[in-house]
């Protein structure tokens, strides 16, 4: 038997790479053999993108894009179709889970300096991909034709409305239609069910030839590469399969008993997977009272909130979402690893941390004076963070952070000047009871933010650590 | 050997040009290509024909009472002021941000201190101009229901984000939204009927 087994390969593998592949992506794939827990949400995030392409295959057959049906079409797969219900909430967990196994996938990227030389690409690969998650995700919501559908998408497509001179024209193009109608919900099922899909197919394949290429990043932020034997095999590293393949299998089934407890027990999450409102047919005359998006895009959209003028606050945010495309050349360190960083890289990943989750929860609560203000002050420090990264993690022979100090006082010096002539002739205006003007808020915002420049002056390079040779094991 | 022969003798400048040439016209061609695509997304025929005016009753609204109607889609609010909330709208020209309604959010003749053909018809495009929310009415006594605070003069306040607008439609400073709600080109075909989106016959 196992000779016609044989056999049969060589037939394909005289017609197909087949061997050649399966070493040079697998068996003979040589990753660090220091990797942890970290290390898993990559697989994971492959596990729950095959979990949405078939749950979403099968959802396809029984739901109907129009919007006289879609909301009914959605509870008829819930109570009628043979364990629609569960295909539903595979789905609908699976797109929560998407979010969080890739938030886990980048933060691992932070601590380990993952998208640092040479995975530049690689890196800028993956801010694709969870751009086009983001839209992915975003496609998919307007689907079950909820009142949260309805507005989220209303909510969002006017953002492109409050650009300068085209907005208003783009927003009709992207709708279809004077509001979100039937038109929307009929072309953003297709750009979610058939072309973000595609595209997102091909940037995942694009993203693992490139890990492949480069190589594994690692806890101890060691090129394993520098250290091979005499046979050109790293010296810390060990075969992808059997290894990690086998240790993925654990975590995967790890993942998946989370994961079915969630499909089984907790499907809503208490309004965080599925919110309440979405329970209700869309209706275009009335916004729900308390809006708010999923928990996933929920930090962007509190720095949106935060910003008290329509075309600033759109840039903020889309600006609080592209900033990850240029770590790779804001962080000067030498040291990858948060292992061996100093204390200011320390503290500062923390803030960001922080301020990250706290603007999560802040994009979920109901908008109050003392909300709005939470969510300015943890903007600032979201922002702070990229802007002053080059400033102490740079060596004194670094002299493009001349330069960058340079540009960015340039660019805060601009637009504070900018702003102020914008601001002067209705100074009597300014109504010192209410909140403060647009303009005069964002002076401050940029004065904080030149201060926290000037300040990175005095910061010497910060202490790292001395980085060992070869990784630690374990 | 015969393609030796045929490498040595290519006329680099013949082989340049031609590809030059081939990727113009076929760039031509892409970027031709794509108008239809980008075209189709546009409004049909159909989606504009829908956007036709509407004829909405106004006999039965009661003072301070608030009516909703749909045109092109969109909210449309018919409000009845009350004699009381025209009398305070001046009071708040200096807590709005447009009090004289500069910015062009309505047709010219409902330019003026009401932002109504009639003052005691407020007729508005029930959507924020923030990000397109529908705010919610909130009168006078509802105020600190909606951490309004007790001195509001009434209007609407959009729960998306939090912009506020007095009785005219008119944007609160301060607030995300930057301008004051829209008025719709509407006219009045008797006293208690009003045509949303057509005011051919106005307009001089």
């Amino acid at each position: 038997m196992i000779k016609y087994i044989i056999a049969f390969r060589d037939w394909i593998d005289a017609r197909f790479p087949l061997i050649e592949e399966w070493n040079k992506h697998a068996a003979k794939y040589y990753a660090p053999k220091n990797f942890n827990f970290w290390y898993y949400f990559g697989v994971l995030s492959m596990v729950v993108l095959v979990i949405q392409l078939v749950t979403g295959i099968w959802l396809t057959m029984n739901y109907k894009p129009a919007a006289d049906l879609a909301f009914a079409s959605v509870e008829y797969i819930m109570r009628d179709v043979e364990w629609g219900w569960w295909i539903r909430y595979m789905h609908s967990t699976g797109s929560s889970a998407f979010f969080i196994v890739v938030y886990l996938h980048m933060y691992r990227a932070l601590l380990y300096g993952s998208y640092k030389q040479p995975r530049e690409l690689l890196w800028l690969i993956g801010m694709l991909i969870y751009f086009t998650l983001m839209g992915e995700a975003f496609f998919g919501y307007l689907l079950p034709w909820g009142q949260m559908s309805f507005w989220g998408a209303q909510v969002i497509i006017s953002l492109f409305g409050a650009l300068p001179i085209i907005g208003d024209d783009l927003s009709l193009w992207i709708r279809g239609d004077f509001v979100v109608s039937d038109v929307t919900l009929n072309r953003f099922f297709a750009l979610h069910v058939i072309a973000l899909p595609l595209v997102l197919c091909g940037l995942v394949v694009a993203h693992i030839l490139a890990l492949h290429e480069v190589g594994s990043n690692n806890p101890d932020g060691i090129e394993i590469k520098d250290h091979k034997d005499k046979n050109g095999i790293p010296l810390d590293g060990i075969p992808f399969h059997p290894y990690y393949t086998v240790k993925d299998t654990v975590g995967v089934v790890i993942f998946l008993i989370l994961f079915a407890s969630v499909v089984f027990f907790w499907p809503e999450m208490n309004g965080y997977f599925l919110e309440h409102a979405n329970f209700i047919p869309a209706d275009p005359l009335k916004t729900p009272e308390h809006i708010a998006p999923v928990w996933y895009f929920t930090p962007f959209y509190a720095i949106l909130r935060a910003v008290p003028s329509q075309l600033g606050g759109v840039v903020a945010m889309g600006l609080a979402t592209m900033l990850f495309c240029f770590l790779p050349w804001l962080d000067r360190s030498p040291v990858k690893s948060i292992r061996y960083r100093g204390w200011k890289y320390k503290s500062a990943l923390a803030m960001f941390t922080i301020s990250f989750v706290v603007l999560g929860w802040l994009g979920m609560q109901p908008v109050t004076p003392a909300f709005t203000w939470m969510a300015r002050f943890f903007s600032i420090i979201y922002f702070l963070y990229f802007m002053i990264l080059p400033c102490f993690t740079s060596s004194d022979a670094d002299i493009i952070i001349k330069y960058y100090r340079l540009f960015v006082r340039g660019l805060l010096g601009i637009s504070i000047i900018f702003l102020a002539i914008d601001l002067a002739p209705n100074l009597e205006n300014i109504n010192s009871n209410d909140a403060v003007a647009p303009n005069l808020y964002f002076i401050i915002v940029l004065l904080v933010l030149t201060v926290g420049l000037e300040l990175s002056k005095f910061y010497s390079k910060d202490n790292d650590k001395s980085v060992p040779d070869r990784v630690r094991f374990p | 050997m015969a393609w030796e022969k045929m490498i040595m003798s290519v006329d680099v400048n013949r082989r340049r040009f031609l590809t030059t040439t081939a990727s113009v016209v076929g760039g031509a061609g892409a970027v031709a290509t794509s108008i239809p695509f980008i075209s189709t997304l546009s409004p049909s025929a159909k989606t504009k024909a829908i956007g036709a005016p509407v004829e909405v009753e106004i006999g039965d609204i009661q003072p301070g009472e608030l009516k909703i109607s749909q045109w092109q889609g969109k909210p449309v609010w018919i409000l009845r002021r009350p004699q009381s909330a025209l009398d305070g709208i001046r009071d708040l020209d200096t807590e709005v941000s447009d009090p004289i309604s500069d910015r062009e959010q309505q047709p010219e003749y409902a330019k003026n201190e009401y932002r109504s053909v009639k003052p005691e018809y407020l007729i508005v495009i029930g959507l924020c101009t923030h990000l397109g929310c529908s705010p919610t009415y909130v009168n006078q006594d509802d105020g600190g229901s909606h951490n309004l605070g007790s001195d509001w003069k009434g209007g609407f306040f959009c729960p998306c984000h939090g912009s506020k607008f007095d009785m005219a439609g008119r944007v609160y400073k301060g607030v995300p939204a930057p301008t004051n709600l829209v008025v719709p080109p509407h006219m009045y075909l008797s006293e208690t009927k009003v045509l949303i989106g057509d005011d051919s016959g106005i307009l001089s």
